[in-house]
């Protein structure tokens, strides 16, 4: 018999629409593996939205709610109000949202959701800017990047503002749980996915999800990217529990940051100068995250 | 059955309260607050078990209430004005999804300039989201209207969401005695039981996903199809309501003294008391006029107006809200009913009461007396009682 390190269930059907090498389509998949079949799961609009296949079919193994593109810390408050009104105790919560929905016009419904602690899993598929409309920046995106409304075509015309962290945002909440995972770790990304789940009140996992078409690589290398991402520092792994910080992949040698900067059409216009800002740029905010690994420790949710 | 003193507000609580709202998901605003303070005293005291949701925006009520209905759970929000308006995308969802929500609705002026004090502009505005409409004339009509509004909603044929109108102030935060009926009885009038059309964890099923133009058309003609079914419902409700707790409100555009009527006002929400007493005067006075309400406005009751119209000379319509660039909200639609009636009355619209201006008895006799004298080719639009601020107002030189 074969052994798997991740659940062997599949509650993702073949026959869905996503691109070739689509990150967000792998990270549903690990998601459910995680989470199980006794899940719900509320989707506004976004990649997903789409490439789950239209009426009357759909890719997904579990009951499923499309609502509009701003709702999906609200859905899933009102998911779990009636699964406790109807007591039915033992369902999985859970909102896919893309980093649009998320960070931009779905911050509101998610702060309030976190705000009030609904037993829900919220999970924000990050492909960095609004790619099922065609590849618009959105505050996820990364300084430095090309999206069609920051073109790149002139100096200072790609995102010149650094990407927001929700991590923070979410944290600063209280949030009983928050992690971030890769597509390229499967099995640290379906072990966080399981912590969440064990957890009651709100948790949110912040998946890094490469994109194809919207980051301009050939799609074979999304596994690559989504590895590179986090041994670069670029998108370290991390949970926070209770407020405590831990980080839970350290590079021994993180690899410059140029290197997976330079495989990414997006980032093809930018020169030696930035890329060395952007490096400065990632090592600060690696040492920071050292540095709350540490201080939490003794003093959980420190700043708030 | 129990009297109890209460506002407009408490009968939408207490209403809520007796449909046994599995889910409630509000957020505070003038005029709509002491509904939902009200069934935050029923939830900490016990009396009502619900999930009460305190929600950060009028979006995510509406939002919490459709996800919750995804599931079967019944459930109740309730707001006015910018609050309604807020959640304009969402409430086309609602119906789209056919979630049979009942909200109440504080009809509120809009801003600018800030009004807290009433007209019907706000849920005018939500005419084409597939919601049915009620407006009420008095507390016991909200209460006993929400409780209708439930039967209608859940009606396997219609599965629709539902607003229930009162007047701001006027009933919002005004006391009247309103019978409270038995629970048990409105259990068996409006049985909670979940509907066999929502998510299932043992049935995994998708809702909202989306149609190409090879479908999408036949999906919105089976919701307006429901509309068109709901008439009949509406009109069963509100008799079977009758027989079983001795009240009911005459269907969709309850009408009065209008049988020899030779002029009708068709008025909408508390304005329509007041019209009852006027017309009681001007009948005294020798004078044939009629009153019909437009209790229900979505779905439009075009065949009761189509009636009203073979008898009666002229119809006036008091708009308490305005289409920019065209008429009065209801004129427009009352005008449409009589396309296809072969007798076509004169019309008049008196635009009136808007942002909260008292529309008393003089005014509406005012306007009756100028329906009364109403011939072919006069003005067919008045903004009445109108103050002329040029003249009135004098400036500081």
């Amino acid at each position: 018999m074969p052994r798997f390190s991740i659940p062997e269930q599949e509650l993702v059907y073949s026959g869905h629409v996503a691109c070739p090498g689509c990150g967000g389509g792998l990270a549903i998949r690990y998601m459910l593996k995680a989470l199980g079949p006794r899940t719900i799961v509320s989707i506004p609009a976004c990649c997903w939205a789409i490439t789950s296949g239209p009426f009357p079919r759909t890719a997904l193994k579990v009951p499923t709610l499309d609502t509009a593109f701003e709702t999906t810390g609200a859905s899933i408050s009102g998911l779990r109000a009636a699964l406790d009104a109807l007591g039915m105790k033992d369902i999985t919560v859970v909102g896919y949202a893309g980093d649009g929905g998320t960070a931009d016009i779905g911050i509101q419904a998610l702060s309030g959701m976190i705000e009030r602690n609904t037993d829900a899993i919220y999970f924000m598929y990050d492909n960095e800017a609004y790619m099922n409309t065609g590849i618009q920046r959105s505050s996820a995106t990364p300084f430095g990047a090309w999206t069609t409304t920051t073109p790149a075509d002139m100096d200072g015309t790609w995102k010149t503002e650094p990407k927001k962290s929700m991590m923070a945002i979410v944290v600063a909440h209280k949030i009983p749980y928050a992690a971030t995972v890769s597509i390229g770790f499967p099995e640290d990304f379906v072990r966080k996915v399981e912590r969440a789940k064990s957890i009651k009140g709100s948790r949110f996992i912040h998946a890094f999800c490469p994109c194809p078409p919207g980051w301009k690589y050939s799609p074979e290398n999304t596994i690559k990217l989504a590895k590179l991402g986090v041994n670069t520092n670029v998108f370290p792994l991390y949970e926070v529990e209770n407020g405590v910080y831990k980080i839970t992949m350290k590079p021994s040698k993180p690899r410059p940051v140029k290197e997976y900067l330079g495989t990414q059409g997006r980032f093809k216009h930018l020169t030696d100068e930035m890329i060395a800002q952007i490096q400065e740029r990632t090592d600060k905010t690696w040492n920071n995250l050292l540095a709350l690994e540490g201080f939490s420790k003794e003093h959980p949710y420190c700043g708030l | 059955m129990a009297k109890v003193v209460m506002t407009g507000n408490y009968a939408q609580s207490y209403a809520s309260k007796l449909a046994r709202a599995q889910v409630v998901a509000a957020y505070p605003i003038t005029p709509q607050t002491s509904i939902v303070e009200k069934i935050a005293d029923f939830v900490s005291s016990g009396e009502m078990e619900t999930q009460f949701i305190k929600v950060e925006s009028e979006h995510s009520a509406m939002q919490v209430c459709i996800s919750a209905a995804a599931l079967g759970a019944r459930s109740y929000t309730a707001t006015s004005s910018q609050g309604l308006l807020l959640m304009h995308e969402l409430l086309f969802w609602a119906a789209g999804q056919r979630a049979p929500i009942i909200m109440g609705i504080i009809n509120r002026a809009v801003a600018p300039p800030w009004s807290i004090w009433t007209d019907h502009t706000d849920s005018m505005a939500q005419r084409d989201t597939g919601w049915i409409q009620y407006y009420c004339e008095s507390n016991q009509e909200v209460l006993d209207t929400v409780l209708q509004a439930y039967k209608v909603a859940e009606d396997p044929e219609i599965r629709l969401p539902v607003m229930v109108m009162e007047d701001a102030f006027y009933l919002s935060h005004t006391i009247e005695a309103v019978d409270v009926p038995p629970q048990g009885a409105v259990d068996a009038y409006i049985p909670l039981k979940r509907s066999p059309w929502v998510l299932d964890i043992e049935k995994p099923t998708r809702m909202g996903s989306f149609m190409g133009p090879d479908i999408y058309m036949e999906y919105r003609y089976i919701v307006a199809k429901a509309m068109q079914e709901s008439r009949k419902v509406i009109v069963e409700a509100d008799e079977d309501y009758g027989r079983r707790f001795g009240r009911s409100y005459g269907g969709l555009l309850p009408t009065y003294r209008c049988d020899d009527a030779d002029v009708v006002l068709l008025t909408i929400g508390t304005a329509s008391c007041t019209a009852k007493e006027v017309v009681d005067e001007l009948r005294k006075e020798g004078k044939k006029v009629g009153l019909a309400r437009m209790r229900v406005f979505r779905p439009f009751p075009e065949e009761e107006i189509a009636r009203l119209a073979s008898s009666v000379r002229a119809i006036g319509v008091v708009d308490r809200s305005w289409g920019f660039g065209y008429a009065g909200t209801m004129f427009t639609e009352v005008a449409g009913a009589l396309y296809k009636s072969k007798s076509k009355p004169l019309m008049k619209d008196y635009i009136t009461g808007i942002g909260g201006r008292d529309i008393t008895p003089q005014v509406l006799r005012g306007i009756y007396l100028d329906l009364l004298k109403v011939r072919e080719g006069d003005e067919e639009m008045e903004w009445w009682g109108l103050r002329r601020p040029e003249k009135e107002v004098k400036h500081n030189a």
